[in-house]
């Protein structure tokens, strides 16, 4: 069962051996083999459902909590006190493990901190609980961990609370906790997909460093296959609760065995793969669904856009939210979530927003939406400003643009079909009379998405995150819009579902002649996609231009910043980051202390650039 | 469509349903099965129950048969239950979705008087108002919805702050969806829940506050038997003759047995996640 080893490498820091977990009796696990070696960083890789996170949470035992149970196999452990099998320890040896040998990181580093105490205290506590250390020297080790991380002003920070700190700074805080008691492995289960590709790009340098400097072993656990190309020594690939397959990063990069792997990676969008190309493309994918591996779909160029006349123009557009008032209800604080924004979106076209959290991306489209009042400027929608329109041409605008949001779980009405959910837009418009017209029409859309007819009576909790967004989309479809505004309408779903809706998007293009405003933080995603660019930074567009402009030729300093922090899904090609520190500025600001607005120059035509 | 016809089929509305309707038919037909309801019988006072055929539960200390009382009495009683709880959740879910769906002064005003209303003890509002127009059965059950609308409005209110920013909200209002049809058609099949729990709670409480108001002379003629009235009436003989009070107990019991069954049912019913129970 176990790997060959090399006669001068060291016993492995933990080896798993034929481990299986079941809940009840359900089986998440069957039969997983792999072992970490001490310095050396083993990824976990696999969609949702596939039991990466319940094997991590069985190395710790945490799973028993939730109620698992320990079908077979042993988890055998170095510890300080000699070689353990970690399954057959009580609860209760287990915690003097769990922190001071074997730590671990989470997904959420808010939920993961008590809110009521300041950070330093938190970290002294580890320190105070598993070494003893009096209280003065504890706060001492937990400033010198807090410099460790990388936090800037450590000795200041030590009094703060969790919710002063970014997400970013939490998460050092959860790593520098973690490690204050120089555990041997340390277990990070998607430390990073809260976080937005800039911070990712810090913690990730963060992690790396600090390995070599403690030599701990790593399991890091994560569907992004960019983040594996960039941290694992080596891989195991999971699904559906089985080892698929395992090897040295580059060898399961360069030549992947089994199919499942290879789907994934072909569904994996590649920052950089569309070089040299004019327009974005469809291209076929590889689905693995148990069986053999199928090809679905086509090469084709996606030339749908006809630059003629805009469909919808924004033009010196400001959105504001007012974050403190005085006694009065005057504001005397705000945050000027979206600054001096123009642009236009051409029938046929796709441009996409991109920008971290707080770039006010989602603004954007959710005043165009008129979700949200506009402070200043106006959108325009065939050349007719929106606020000169009447009520019932602002209503007629509600069924001509459509939106998708984000969590396709948290947008469909939980009381309601799915089929009287994507009725809804026709009711609401009168676009059909007849309950047996709109049933069908409901049962086309379905089938236009991927999904079939006769599901139209099931309830949103009954479908899959992948089938959810395609009722999502066809609920979108169905006041027939020419622009669909996605708001991180791919985000949350696995790569290997996220490709499929891509094609689908471009698909749909392609027969409806839709526009789309694609809002996304996914840079790889935003290349393959779409045709035109605006990438915002605290809530100007700092760059506006053509894909290829835009992604070969970045004119403005934070675009460039933010396609160097994208992780590449290709092992051998390790970026060496440097400049990336620092974190994004507050944007709250004092009414009367304007942000100052950028100017945009025109560096090739159609490619804006803002002038610092 | 096999789900709409197993829904019917549950446990829960089967026993529900059944006893209500032994309940109320019985009280309903009560003027033919017992026609001579208040007949006084001075020679059979306090006879047990199951010693006469004539009194099958007894009689109480008037000679008045009690099954004959406990049966017309669910007249009243369920009268004042239902409609005061109707009535409640009517005014008060339509007052707290307006207020929690609009915000704005509407809210503010509502919301301060509901407060200034939940902080008048209920006796002294009850002495006023019935001083005011008097009392009866209508009176009592306005004066029990003018002082529970309140509850509702504002667990509702509560639950509509908690939905309104939800992106299910959001993406309706997206497409375009009227405001009447995101209060009632979104909102309100959500927040049903624990409005469903809190009527069936103040179905029992209320029959009960009508023989506190009858005892303090601020309801029905006290003449007029209730459940309430008789549980109050029995109490000084509850050493000597228990089955004076118990047996009106025990049918406010099952009725609200019954109601919490169907309520239950109507929750799961709503709730299409939640259909694990069966």
């Amino acid at each position: 069962m176990n790997r060959p080893q090399h006669p001068t490498s060291p016993p492995p820091l933990l080896t798993v051996e034929d481990l299986s977990v079941a809940f009840g009796q359900n089986t998440v696990i069957e039969n997983l083999n792999f072992a970490v070696q001490p310095g050396r960083t083993l990824a976990i890789v696999g969609e949702s459902g596939s039991g990466k996170s319940v094997a991590s949470m069985s190395i710790l035992r945490l799973a028993d909590i939730a109620g698992a149970r320990y079908a077979s196999g042993r988890i055998m452990f170095q510890s300080a006190a000699g070689p353990v099998d970690l399954l057959t320890q009580s609860q209760e040896h287990m915690r003097k493990l769990r922190g001071r040998e074997i730590a671990m990181i989470f997904q959420e580093p808010m939920t993961s901190l008590n809110p009521v105490f300041p950070i330093g205290d938190q970290i002294a506590e580890v320190l105070m609980l598993h070494e003893a250390m009096p209280r003065r020297a504890a706060l001492a080790e937990a400033e010198r961990l807090m410099s460790l991380v990388r936090l800037p002003d450590a000795g200041a920070l030590l009094k703060r609370y969790p919710h002063q700190l970014s997400g970013g700074m939490r998460q050092r805080v959860m790593i520098a906790m973690a490690l204050a008691c120089r555990p041997k492995l340390l277990i990070a289960d998607e430390p990073t997909t809260a976080l937005d590709v800039t911070i990712q790009a810090q913690i990730l340098t963060i992690l790396k460093d600090l390995q070599r400097e403690l030599g701990m072993g790593l399991i890091f656990i994560t569907h992004d296959m960019g983040v594996v190309a960039e941290m694992a020594d080596d891989v195991v690939v999971m699904w559906k609760g089985r080892k698929v397959e395992e090897g040295p990063v580059e060898t399961l990069f360069a030549a992947p065995k089994h199919p499942y792997t290879r789907a994934l990676l072909s569904a994996v969008p590649r920052l950089g793969a569309m070089t040299g190309e004019p327009l974005p493309k469809v291209s076929p994918l590889t689905v693995f669904d148990g069986e053999a591996p199928r090809i679905l779909g086509e090469a084709r160029v996606q030339d749908t856009a006809r630059y003629e006349a805009p469909l919808l123009s924004v033009r010196d557009l400001s959105v504001r939210f007012d974050i403190r008032k005085d006694w009065l209800g005057r504001a005397t604080h705000y945050c000027p979530a979206v600054s001096d924004v123009s642009l236009d979106i051409y029938p046929g076209e796709t441009l996409a927003l991109v920008g971290e959290s707080g770039s006010g991306k989602s603004t954007i489209g959710r005043t165009i939406q008129q979700l949200q009042k506009a402070a200043a400027g106006e959108v325009l929608v065939e050349g007719r400003p929106m606020s000169a329109m009447s009520l019932a041409d602002r209503q007629r605008l509600r069924q001509e643009i459509q939106y998708i949001f984000q969590d396709p779980f948290a947008s469909l009405d939980p009381r309601k079909t799915v089929g009287q959910s994507i009725a809804e837009p026709i009711e609401t418009h009168g676009l059909l009379a007849g309950r047996r017209e709109i049933r069908s029409r409901v049962g086309d859309l379905l089938e236009r998405v991927g999904l079939s007819a006769d599901v139209a009576g099931r309830y949103p909790h009954q479908f899959s995150g992948g089938q959810r967004q395609r009722v999502c989309i066809a609920r979108a479809l169905a006041s027939k819009p020419r622009l669909i505004i996605a708001d991180e309408a791919l985000s949350a779903l696995d790569v290997s579902i996220q490709a499929q809706i891509i094609n689908l998007f471009m698909d749909l293009q392609r027969d409806e002649g839709l526009a789309y405003l694609f809002i996304s933080h996914d840079m790889a995603v935003v290349e393959k996609m779409s045709h035109r660019v605006a990438v915002l930074y605290l809530g100007q567009i700092v760059e506006l231009g053509s894909r290829a402009q835009v992604f070969e030729t970045p004119g403005h300093p934070y675009t460039q910043r933010l396609l160097s922090a994208v992780p590449v899904a290709d092992p051998t090609r390790r970026p060496e980051r440097t400049g990336l520190a620092g974190e994004i500025p507050s944007t709250t600001r004092r009414v009367g202390d304007a942000p100052a607005l950028n100017k945009r120059i025109e560096i090739a035509p159609g490619h804006l650039v803002a002038a610092s | 469509m096999d789900q709409t016809k197993s829904r019917f089929l549950s446990l829960d509305f089967l026993l529900g349903a059944g006893l209500l309707g032994l309940i109320c038919t019985a009280v309903l037909a009560s003027g033919w099965l017992f026609p001579n309801v208040g007949a006084i019988d001075l020679t059979a006072r306090l006879v047990p129950p199951f010693a006469r055929a004539d009194h099958i539960l007894g009689t109480d200390p008037l000679g008045r048969d009690v099954l004959a009382r406990v049966v017309a009495g669910g007249w009243i009683s369920l009268q004042v239950g239902v409609l005061s709880v109707a009535g409640s959740v009517m005014l008060g879910v339509i007052v707290g979705l307006v207020a929690g769906y609009y915000r704005g002064i509407w809210d503010v005003i509502v919301m301060r008087f509901a407060d200034v209303q939940l902080a008048l003890p209920f006796i002294l509002l009850a002495i006023t108002f019935i001083a005011i127009i008097g009392g009866s059965l209508t009176n009592t059950i306005i004066l029990l919805i003018v002082s529970q609308w309140v509850q509702y409005a504002r667990l509702v209110r509560a639950q509509v702050l908690a939905l309104r920013d939800r992106e299910f909200i959001l993406a309706a209002r997206a497409i375009g969806v009227k405001d009447r049809r995101i209060l009632f058609s979104h909102l309100l099949p959500n927040l049903l829940g624990p409005v469903v729990v809190l009527m069936t709670l103040n179905v029992a409480n209320n029959i009960l506050l009508e023989s506190s108001l009858t005892f303090l002379g601020l309801g029905v003629d006290p003449t007029i038997p209730s459940w309430g009235g008789m549980l109050a009436d029995g109490r000084t003989y509850l050493q000597s003759a228990w089955w004076v009070s118990v047996f009106p107990g025990l049918a406010i019991l099952l009725t609200v047995l019954g109601l919490n069954l169907l309520g239950d049912w109507l929750r799961d019913t709503l709730d299409p996640t939640g259909r694990t129970g069966r």
